[in-house]
């Protein structure tokens, strides 16, 4: 491998990484809206949901299998099998994550906090193995019926598919920052994650509004199970694993418990995992590694990440 | 409703800790267009009977009845949809929200939504948020036009004694029938005491709200009071209007003579 010189850096690479971990991070931003937002309202860090999200996968696979989906779509039926799938992946991954809180989290609320984490672990091995018995062991290759035009600039290639994903997810950030910012919902959310018992002598249900978040974060990473599944065109009923812990990187990058820091973290973890790929040594097998030692970078140096402010005491 | 009807009827109310009784058999009958104060020295209860006429806590023995209909046991939210709101004695705004956005939430209860009304805002979500809007800037405009001009600001970047008037606002925009002020001029100098117990008596005469009051300067609640209840070991030793507390005997020795000693 040639150690870079000035004279050798190719920009192009360089900007084509750029254009891969954005898309990457798109998805790990999504991911990580669902850790911030369930640590903000509730301060559980919600190992289940790269679970949540890979549960997305594994349904959504079922849906274009029994459609018999297995090439190319254009028009109305791509349109069509896009927002069934985007329906169905929302509703599962947001349905499962509201489950999953009334089942193994709220009984736990006022338990000390290692209790529901223990729980939240449990709960991730339930939905691997599950997965596991319902999908196998193996990586499914998952069918390709996304245009795999690409337009380019330069030497640069974007696919039609890298720009679905970024509008996908830029779309659902901005609605998910409307409705916090300008609903009564949101800000029932944004009250009970400052001061639950305040918010509730303000007339906020607060079990309903933690519903909600779960609803949304699920439903984000859904959304991301659908995209995800098309981008690396395989399913794995491990995938939310790995994929979790990235996102959940980024949530604490970010600031857990920042909604504007989650998905600058996705961004920034996406891009620096593309970036690694092509200049570190071997990078390919070292992008992970790259992501967690910046996790532990941050826990160390800036715990509260780079949006993060100090958390004032809850009196 | 008249005034003079019995608002909030508290019945024998109990409340123990362990083997600690923090409220004793208290009663207490609150009528409608009253400001009611409980007063008592540290730890006598009066923040417990807040806390549980509020459902924070649940009695563990005792009526508390709202226009006639128990409310003891419920939730939070609920009771705050029967009409009773509350200020807190160590003041808790959202710190990270703005000053409007304070006064909004207080109107949670009154506001549609529902997923279908919020992504596809039909006119009477619009107009509920209107009136949710202008409200909110009413009872700003109550507190002066300083108050107004810091809507946008946030919460935690005001003085104490805007963020006292930000909490009284954010409890009125619910519309109770019951505001609960947990000593509301806690930390205040004379002239923001004063500027206190006036909007106080403000908010009866303009919105018509009762007041339960838990204060502990006693120039306040002597000046300010219709009735007075004086808790002291989670039992009530008195009651009756300012004079007739001043010259109980059982309240100057339990309350103002061990102050004094203190002092």
């Amino acid at each position: 491998m040639h150690i870079l010189a000035a004279s050798s850096f190719d920009t192009g690479l360089f900007f084509q990484q750029i254009e891969n971990g954005i898309t990457l991070g798109a998805i790990y931003a999504l991911v990580a809206l669902g850790y911030t937002m369930v640590y903000g309202i509730i301060e559980l860090i919600n190992f289940a949901h790269g679970d949540v999200f890979m549960w997305s996968t594994i349904v959504t696979l079922s849906v274009a299998q029994a459609l018999h989906i297995d090439h190319v779509l254009g028009g109305f039926a791509l349109v069509g099998t896009l927002l069934l799938l985007l329906i169905v992946g929302i509703l599962t991954s947001g349905g499962l994550n509201v489950l999953i809180e009334r089942v193994a989290y709220r009984p736990l609320r006022r338990a000390p906090r290692l209790i529901p984490l223990i729980s939240a672990i449990g709960v991730s091995f339930i939905l691997e193995n599950v997965a596991q018995l319902w999908k196998t062991a193996n990586v499914i290759a998952y069918p390709v019926f996304f245009p795999t035009n690409a337009i380019t600039i330069g030497s640069l290639t974007i696919t039609y598919l890298d720009i679905f994903i970024f509008v996908l997810a830029v779309a659902l950030m901005v609605g998910l920052n409307v409705f916090t910012n300008r609903t009564k919902m949101g800000r029932a959310m944004r009250a009970t994650a400052q001061d639950p018992e305040a918010a509730a002598l303000m007339g906020v249900n607060i079990n309903q509004t933690i519903s909600l978040t779960f609803l949304i974060g699920g439903a984000l990473a859904g959304a991301a199970g659908v995209v995800y599944s098309m981008y690396a065109s395989s399913v794995y009923f491990l995938s939310g694993f790995q994929l979790g812990l990235i996102a959940f990187t980024a949530a604490v990058l970010g600031g857990i418990g920042n909604i504007q820091g989650a998905v600058l973290g996705g961004f920034l973890i996406g891009i620096i995992e593309a970036l690694a790929t092509q200049y570190v040594p071997n990078g390919l097998a070292w992008s992970q590694g790259v992501a967690f030692a910046i996790l532990i970078l941050i826990l160390i140096f800036r715990p509260s990440g780079l949006l993060g402010q100090q958390v004032p005491d809850k009196v | 409703m008249a005034d003079g009807q019995t608002l909030l009827a508290v019945n024998h109310l109990t409340k123990q800790f362990g083997g600690l009784a923090a409220v004793d058999d208290v009663t207490l009958d609150i009528k409608r267009g009253q400001i009611f104060s409980i007063i008592g020295p540290n730890g006598a209860g009066k923040t417990t009977v807040f806390n549980l006429i509020t459902g924070i806590y649940k009695p563990t023995k005792g009526e508390i009845l709202l226009n006639g209909r128990s409310i003891a046991g419920k939730t939070p939210d609920v009771v705050l949809r029967n009409g009773i709101a509350r200020t807190f004695q160590n003041i808790r705004l959202f710190n990270n929200m703005t000053v409007l956005e304070n006064v909004l939430v207080g109107q949670h209860a009154k506001l549609y939504g529902d997923l279908i009304s919020v992504i596809f805002r039909p006119p009477y979500y619009r107009n509920a948020e209107k009136r949710a809007l202008d409200r909110a800037m009413e009872l700003l405009a109550f507190f002066g036009p300083q108050m107004v001009a810091l809507k946008d600001e946030y919460a935690s970047n005001l003085s104490y004694a805007y963020r006292r008037r930000v909490e009284v606002a954010r409890a009125m925009a619910s519309g109770p029938q019951l505001l609960l002020l947990d000593e509301p001029t806690a930390g205040m100098n004379d002239s923001e005491t004063a500027e206190a117990v006036g909007y106080i008596r403000r908010l009866r005469e303009q919105y018509g709200v009762t007041v339960l009051l838990i204060e502990h300067k006693l120039q306040v609640t002597m000046n300010i009071s219709d009735q007075i209840a004086v808790l002291d070991y989670g039992k009530k030793i008195a009651e009756g209007v300012p004079a007739e507390i001043q010259r109980n005997e059982q309240v100057i020795e339990a309350y103002l003579g061990r102050k004094a000693a203190t002092a």
